[in-house]
């Protein structure tokens, strides 16, 4: 059944996976956010509370959920790579986690100026808040075990780890608006059949979410892509790629 | 037989982590000293002291333990021990039960037995003592079996130090707000054991699975 998936194991074609896919991940990433952003940010309906000042939840939301995705993308690849031995699994992981790390920081900033009008505050030590920036913690801290390595397909591997073992914090930042009374609102989309937020309100919040999720994971493709590059320069089909690419720019 | 191998690993870091005794004193130096900072850089007054105490007692143990963590497998890697273990036959998860457990004994059991001096210093009531003993002792296993995952995997790395601290801080932050919150929870004559008992499951955790993944990052480590 998984059999399609083990020629991408081998980093040729995984690197021309990235090719094909790469034009249709950032397509769809442009045409949902320019569909979302100013559906969301101009023309949805006022907030009957917050009035203008809830817009914001058209970034902060996707990019809120989409850090705790790409962090359990990183640790499934980093699964994947420790159970197959897949090289290209440790790249994925390591491409993902600056983007994941940016997400989580968009997700905090963005909840930071939302708070301010809000709550009256910037920041408060609220179990969700917290719990986030232990994530954006987490992220930094398999990027820098994974950059202090000079064999890097050991880095990969010890990075890996690491994120497992991070991805217990993942369930403590989703059930912390259930299991702590914080400040933080609960979950307002994750609730399909009786949704708590307005149908006009919501698909532009859907729209971006998925137009969050294609931009990601557009530059994953760029960010793995460079990966495979930088860590094969050696092989012989990276150095007929680097051929032809430089002959193309000499005519 | 078999348990003798383990006991003679265990006898071999327990006389090695004697004989060098500065080596030992320095992490609980440490910790004396971190606490030592809070009454002059906050405030001497017996309220403040009383209500932050437990959590500086908590955040100096887990910077000492970093300190002393790196020790677990560091002098083991370097002098080839750790080869040795590999190549033993033993399973290396069992072998890495062993080494945490001296790794607790030598750095964590001594940090208990300061805990007095450290209540007394920061004027915390015999509930709220009661309370922090009972979470260090659930709490320090925790810590080493989880530090050792990472003190495994930057033993190979010449510049070890400060990204294990900045690999393991994140992960400790849950147990130090557990814990905090149970002292404080018998500061105000709250029970605490739904905390302790948060500690404790997390704990099993650790020991169930903990072992693989330090035997896994050992691997890593020696490629």
């Amino acid at each position: 059944m998984w059999k399609w998936l083990h020629p991408y194991a081998k980093t040729e074609e995984a690197y021309r996976l990235c090719i094909t896919l790469q034009p249709w991940f950032w397509m769809g990433a442009i045409v949902c956010l320019l569909i979302g952003t100013p559906w969301g940010l101009a023309f949805a309906p006022q907030d009957y509370q917050q009035g203008d000042s809830f817009r914001i939840i058209y970034i902060h939301v996707p990019s809120a959920i989409l850090s705790m995705g790409t962090y359990v993308a990183m640790a499934v690849a980093a699964l994947i790579g420790m159970v197959w031995q897949w090289r290209t699994a440790y790249m994925t992981m390591i491409a993902m986690a600056p983007v994941g790390a940016v997400m989580t920081f968009i997700a905090l900033f963005t909840g930071a100026a939302w708070g301010k009008p809000m709550w009256g505050a910037w920041w408060v030590w609220d179990a969700r808040l917290t719990s986030e920036l232990i994530l954006l913690f987490l992220y930094i801290g398999v990027i820098a075990l994974y950059g202090a390595f000079e064999d890097k397909q050991q880095g990969g591997k010890a990075a890996g780890v690491m994120a497992l073992v991070g991805v217990v914090n993942i369930p403590i930042i989703h059930y912390s608006v259930e299991w702590w009374n914080t400040l933080h609102q609960g979950a307002t989309i994750s609730k399909f059949d009786n949704p708590s937020i307005a149908p006009e309100m919501l698909w532009p919040l859907l729209i971006n979410l998925l137009g969050f999720a294609l931009f990601i994971a557009a530059v994953t493709t760029v960010r793995l892509r460079n990966e495979i590059i930088r860590r094969e320069l050696h092989r012989p089909w990276v150095q007929a790629l680097a051929t032809t690419y430089f002959e193309n720019k000499r005519t | 037989m078999v348990v003798a191998l383990y006991k003679g690993i265990f006898k071999r870091d327990m006389s090695i982590a004697f004989q060098q005794k500065a080596e030992l004193m320095q992490p609980l130096m440490f910790l004396l000293m971190v606490v030592t900072l809070f009454p002059l850089g906050v405030s001497p007054s017996p309220d403040t002291l009383q209500r932050i105490g437990p959590g500086v007692i908590w955040i100096a143990a887990i910077l000492s333990s970093l300190m002393a963590m790196e020790r677990m497998f560091r002098d083991d890697f370097q002098d080839g021990a750790m080869e040795q273990y590999v190549l033993s036959g033993l399973p290396l998860p069992a072998i890495s039960i062993v080494k945490v457990a001296g790794h607790w004994l030598v750095s964590f059991v001594p940090l208990l037995l300061l805990s007095p001096l450290l209540a007394v210093f920061l004027h915390l009531t015999i509930d709220m003592y009661i309370a922090l003993m009972l979470t260090l002792l659930l709490g320090t296993p925790l810590l080493s079996l989880v530090g050792a995952i990472a003190v495994g995997l930057t033993v190979g790395l010449q510049k070890g130090g400060l990204l294990l601290a900045l690999l393991l801080i994140p992960v400790f932050i849950p147990l130090l707000i557990f814990a905090t919150s149970a002292v404080d929870s018998a500061a105000l004559q709250l029970p605490y054991h739904p905390q302790l008992a948060i500690i404790a499951a997390m704990l099993l955790l650790a020991a169930a699975s903990a072992p693989f993944a330090i035997a896994y990052s050992l691997k890593v480590s020696q490629n």
